[in-house]
């Protein structure tokens, strides 16, 4: 990609699920291409069904080039938990939570990400998901 | 006679304690919540709790902080449902209360347990009434605060908090839930004893039964 170009943001997608996660990851990353950073958080440490704040922290670390990241979520706990990562970071004001809808939300951000919108661009994409037309 | 303070090995006796009753209460707990949760209530505190053990050694003698924010640190990497970041939660703002001292007197774990619970209420955002932990956790708080306020031992106190936090419980079967997965049920979740409510009043159980004993 361009040089003179800011990186572009980064999404984390969290679900209780480690299948829901990497699928919807891989999904969106099909949607975005190469240079867009997806990293999927589903599940526990040991594969389990779950969600965990101190991986999502992580995810988030790894998913930040530098112009901040967008976290997708399925519901309940997984929300819980994306919320008390940003208590975990350095540095929360470059990470925003999408409320809206995980697999559409991911790729709607993701393809928004790859054509070089903001952090807050990104995140209107994820959440206006939630209005998308199904035919 | 009972004694005036906690100290850091009360607290440890506190962890190991707790993590031996959530491991008989593992099935009862899983029980609960698949009448209105997904039924892992018990499995995922047992697995926190556990957790939490391993770490106990590694802190260092006497820092009661350090303590309380490691395991609220391990309980949200390995609980997995939503008690895990509102228990991680209460663990880490008690934690927050309890920098700098070597031990804590009465008027202290009130005010810790009144930091750990509006942290609970922030992360959670529920409402007493909601079918939750906090149905149990608040009158407890409230119960303790008015003994420490009045002067009663602090022991005393504490066991007017199980108490209360015992009845908020049990108050809880009656109620619809307002959060968490039980309330997708709507109705449907009546007449359940909340899980949540069931484990904050084991672990403030556990707490009567190690904190200002003589």
């Amino acid at each position: 990609m361009d040089p003179e170009l800011p990186s572009p943001v980064g999404l984390v997608v969290v679900s209780h699920s480690p299948a829901i996660a990497d699928g919807t990851a891989e999904l969106a990353g099909q949607m975005a291409g190469p240079d867009v950073r997806i990293v999927p958080a589903g599940g526990l440490e040991d594969g389990s069904l779950g969600t965990d704040a101190v991986r999502i922290a992580d995810a988030v670390r790894a998913a930040d080039a530098g112009s901040g990241v967008v976290i997708v979520a399925d519901l309940g706990s997984a929300v819980l938990s994306a919320e008390t990562a940003l208590e975990l970071l350095e540095d929360p004001s470059r990470v925003r939570l999408s409320r809206g809808p995980i697999v559409e939300g991911a790729i709607m951000a993701a393809v928004q990400a790859s054509i070089g919108a903001t952090l807050d661009e990104t995140l209107a994409a994820a959440e206006d998901a939630r209005n998308l037309e199904k035919g | 006679m009972s004694t005036a303070s906690i100290a850091f090995d009360d607290v440890v006796a506190w962890f190991n304690l707790a993590a031996e009753r959530l491991r008989e209460a593992r099935g009862y707990l899983t029980d609960l919540d698949s009448a209105i949760g997904d039924a892992d209530h018990g499995t995922n505190m047992d697995r926190g709790f556990q957790a939490v053990l391993t770490i106990l050694p590694t802190v260092p003698a006497g820092d009661i902080a350090a303590l309380y924010k490691g395991a609220g640190r391990k309980i949200l990497s390995t609980v997995g449902g939503a008690s895990g970041p509102l228990y991680y939660t209460f663990m880490d703002r008690i934690g927050k209360t309890a920098e700098g001292k070597a031990e804590l007197s009465g008027a202290d774990f009130a005010t810790a347990l009144e930091a750990g619970i509006a942290g609970i209420q922030e992360r959670g955002k529920a409402e007493p009434g909601d079918k939750t932990m906090l149905d149990a956790l608040i009158p407890a708080r409230d119960a303790l605060r008015a003994g420490i306020d009045r002067g009663a031992a602090p022991a005393d106190a504490l066991a007017a908090a199980v108490e209360a936090a015992e009845q908020g419980m049990l108050a809880t079967i009656p109620l619809v839930a307002r959060k968490g997965r039980a309330s997708y049920l709507g109705e449907r979740s009546a007449g359940h004893q909340d899980p949540g409510a069931t484990s904050s009043h084991l672990l403030l159980q556990a707490m009567a039964d190690t904190f200002f004993r003589p």
